[in-house]
């Protein structure tokens, strides 16, 4: 089950095109081909990243991973990492990075979480 | 930093917590103007000189002249241990490496995190903050003392692409390779997560003017039939390319990794430079970084040094803006230390070489070039169109498009399938809530900070790319499995200064030898291997292996382990007598004539040995304007003193065999008495030569100097001039 090459006749409708037509024809469909991908990106997050919000935070990579394992673990990785630390910050009063540190070690999990299910989704 | 010390890097993994990078982003060479004149000669694409430098051999006849091509030239440095590497770093860019690569060891794009510490790597190294910090700053010493910026290069990929791109942001990484479709085709890493991430690591990228290096030549190394996956590698580039610009890089930053598809015996150029210049028109305002091709690279390293100076043609008859380079050992082993220099200096003498080429040569604009260019754009448009047809890049991806043997659109439908449920890390995208936020910087996408705030990072007063003292930095996890501890083991040694050869390693005591035997292949492979064991070499193993002739002979590389150390104060080492320069002699000669009278003294009818010394042919001293008289062979030493006397010689020059009879000693001791009698011994010089002549012979026997095997016409013109300035 192989394609043979149908090149000479697949090409009919670009056998007419410029060179210079041709490269615009060429950039134009990547960008059909590539919007997508750059929109999935702008409106969806991942661990990775949240770690990487977390590390420039100013949290080790071991911290960082901790506490995002954890925004997984209660659903609340679409808030944003930072966005729980500085929660868990407001909600216990103490600086953001004490804050994130306590949410590594597994703590005021329960109160961020309550805090979150009021607001938007 | 002293030229004559080695790098201290013990003393480089002192203090790194404190260590931050002088600079961020990549840096191109300074070009010069064209027509800069350099030694004797003008050239058309050079850049700033260096400051230190080890030239090409052949720089000795044109002034010592290092020419830097205007090209960024890379070097792949990975051995698994980074402390090694650093001294190779150094050696590497005296060559003109001003673009250091970095592999990452195994298994690091599965890491879902980033390493710690300096751990031991295989096929790479772990790429840690403890190892991007200790090898920054060894570069800053490098860089200083060959006065050029050199560009630090590592790999944002895997599954902590936007990690460790914070990462190399924050340490002032200068390059790195970044495309999702490397991710998952060849890593297997989801499809979705990968380019989610790969959109955040590129906007941090951008943060810092890091180059940008796409992953498409891993289609040209995959591929069965490398040749026919050209459209596609223009389909992958573009992509990567196009994700980037949405991404927020600039074009200038982004740098498409380009590979000639093809090796000899193919008719490489014809196949290779369309390819290239239907890439360079579609492409234009992007960078080339022109890669050599692996795909077909055997243990040969001759064959393989070859093919990469076919590539580099391709090169200068296009262009190029980072000339990558592979070592010539790469088919067979980790690089070792000189094949890294060996590459860069087929690189830098092939661009030196070429320099100019288009002003000579232009390429056709009809014929075979311009009808195949056309082609493969055509295919690869053609490519694009079907996979909008399919219904996106996730679609052509599940149903097999890439990495498919025929040439598109052919298809052997035995391309890489992936599937957007499957691989490493399905998932885990999530969709961000009309809440979410990060409050730091260079965040791609949406991020709802709360009403009233500015720049994302005011809410935690800075994040760490504003203020790196905020970064927290991890020494070491792992007691065991670190530098120091790898150093631990050969401290003494290293303390005692004893040298053990390495090819990789400190002190890996692995050494290659080249040898031939008049057999099969088969049989001398084994010959070889029971002469290194009675050699006393262990591990010894065949590394190349080429038949002569199937009978007649085979030439064979082996390489293995010696555990033999060399205290160097223990070596008598004779004093290194330094030459005049050839100018200098010239100079003085040019002043001041000088004539010599040169004889084979006694019963002696060779010849060979005085011509050597005298021939202009053979870089002899005529070349510095001596005027020589050869009175020929078996010459009687009364003949050789006349004639001395005749032509007012500055010098007499005999040379002389060695016999048990000591005829070479009473040769001598009756020339020098000859010219007492004579009157002229104060005024002229004796010189004594032969293959087992040794300068204390001679001066035992009353010569001013004795010159033996393996002497150069400079040596002794160089001591003419000098003994004639003190007569």
């Amino acid at each position: 089950m192989e394609r043979k090459d149908d090149f000479k006749e697949r090409r009919q409708h670009l056998a007419n095109l410029s060179d210079e037509q041709l490269n615009q024809r060429f950039w134009d469909l990547l960008d059909q081909v590539v919007n997508p991908l750059a929109d999935l990106a702008k409106t969806h997050t991942s661990p990775a990243i949240e770690r990487s919000v977390l590390l420039r935070m100013g949290f080790s990579s071991l911290e960082a991973k901790s506490i995002v394992e954890k925004c997984q673990r209660y659903g609340l990785l679409g808030k944003g990492a930072g966005n729980v630390v500085l929660k868990a910050s407001a909600i216990s009063g103490r600086p953001y990075r004490e804050a994130g540190l306590q949410l590594a070690e597994g703590n005021l999990w329960s109160q961020v979480e309550a805090e979150f299910a009021g607001g938007a989704k | 930093m002293d030229v004559n010390k080695k790098l201290n890097i013990p003393e480089l993994l002192k203090d790194l917590e404190h260590y931050r990078p002088r600079r961020k982003g990549w840096t191109w060479r300074k070009p010069l103007p064209r027509d800069a004149q350099l030694g004797p000669f003008k050239y058309k694409q050079i850049s700033e000189s260096l400051k230190n430098y080890v030239p090409l051999p052949a720089a000795k006849y044109f002034g010592g002249i290092d020419p830097q091509p205007e090209c960024i030239i890379t070097t792949e440095i990975a051995s698994g241990r980074f402390e090694d590497d650093i001294r190779r770093m150094r050696m590497a860019a005296w060559h003109g490496a001003d673009h250091i690569m970095v592999i990452r060891t195994a298994g690091q794009s599965h890491y879902d995190g980033l390493i710690e510490g300096s751990p031991e790597g295989i096929g790479g190294v772990p790429i840690t903050r403890k190892q991007l910090r200790a090898t920054r700053k060894a570069l800053d010493i490098i860089e200083d003392e060959v006065g050029r910026p050199i560009n630090f290069h590592s790999y944002v990929s895997g599954v902590a692409g936007p990690d460790i791109a914070v990462l190399f942001a924050e340490e002032g990484v200068n390059g790195a390779h970044q495309d999702p479709q490397y991710n998952v085709l060849y890593r297997n890493v989801n499809m979705i997560r990968s380019f989610v991430d790969a959109a955040e690591a590129k906007k941090l990228m951008a943060s810092v003017d890091m180059l940008q290096i796409d992953g498409a030549h891993n289609a040209n190394a995959t591929a069965r039939e490398a040749w026919k996956v050209m459209p596609e590698l223009m389909v992958q580039h573009g992509i990567n390319c196009a994700f980037s610009l949405k991404a927020g890089m600039k074009k200038d930053l982004i740098s498409l990794s380009t590979v000639p598809p093809t090796a000899t015996p193919a008719p490489e150029v014809f196949l290779d430079l369309p390819y290239a210049v239907a890439l360079r028109e579609l492409f234009q305002g992007f960078k080339m970084r022109a890669q050599m091709n692996t795909k077909y690279m055997e243990a040969d390293p001759r064959e393989a040094t070859v093919n990469h100076t076919m590539n580099l043609l391709i090169s200068r008859l296009t262009s190029v803006d980072i000339q990558s380079t592979i070592t010539p050992d790469e088919g067979r082993n980790v690089p070792w230390h000189y094949n890294n220099i060996a590459a860069t200096n087929t690189a830098k003498q092939m661009l030196i070489g070429l320099d100019g080429l288009t002003d000579l040569v232009e390429l056709k604009k009809d014929g075979p070039l311009r009808k195949t260019v056309r082609e493969l754009k055509e295919r690869a448009i053609l490519f694009l169109e079907e996979i909008i047809a399919v219904g996106g890049y996730f679609k052509a991806v599940e149903a097999g498009f890439f990495v498919d043997s025929a040439e598109y659109p052919a298809r052997n439908y035995d391309g890489i399938v992936r599937h957007a449920d499957g691989g490493i890390g399905p998932d885990t995208v999530f969709a961000r809530d009309k809440d979410y936020f990060a409050p730091v910087c260079h965040m791609y996408g949406d991020n709802h900070l709360p009403a009233g705030a500015k720049k994302a990072c005011d809410l935690i007063g800075g994040c760490t790319l504003c203020h790196p003292e905020k970064i927290i930095y991890i020494d070491e996890l792992d007691e065991e499995d670190n530098a120091a501890q790898r150093m631990a083991v050969m401290a003494e040694h290293r303390a005692k200064g004893l040298l053990r050869p390495e090819v990789e390693w400190y002190a890996d005591g692995v050494i290659s030898m080249q040898l031939f035997y008049p057999t099969s292949a088969r049989v001398a492979e084994y010959a070889a291997l029971a002469l290194a064991e009675k050699m006393g070499i262990k591990e010894a193993e065949v590394i190349n292996r080429l038949p002569m002739h199937p009978s007649e002979g085979t030439f064979l590389e082996l390489k293995g382990k010696v555990d033999i150390d060399i205290d160097p104060n223990e070596l008598d080492i004779p004093e290194e007598v330094p030459l005049l320069s050839e100018e200098e002699i010239r100079a003085d000669i040019k002043k001041n004539p000088m004539t010599i009278v040169g004889a084979t003294v006694g019963q002696d009818e060779h010849s060979v040995g005085m011509r050597e010394i005298i021939d202009i042919k053979h870089g002899g001293i005529e070349g510095f304007g001596i005027a020589c008289h050869y009175l020929g062979t078996s010459v009687p030493l009364e003949k050789v003193v006349d004639a001395a006397i005749e032509t007012a010689a500055d010098a007499i020059l005999i040379s002389t065999i060695i016999t048990h009879a000591e005829i070479h000693r009473i040769n001598m001791r009756r020339l020098n008495d000859l010219c007492k009698e004579k009157g002229i011994r104060d005024k002229v010089i004796l010189v004594a030569g032969g293959t087992q002549v040794t300068n204390d012979i001679a001066v035992e026997e009353g010569m001013d100097a004795g010159f033996g095997r393996g002497t150069h016409g400079h040596a002794v013109a160089s001591f003419l001039v000098e003994k004639r300035r003190k007569l």
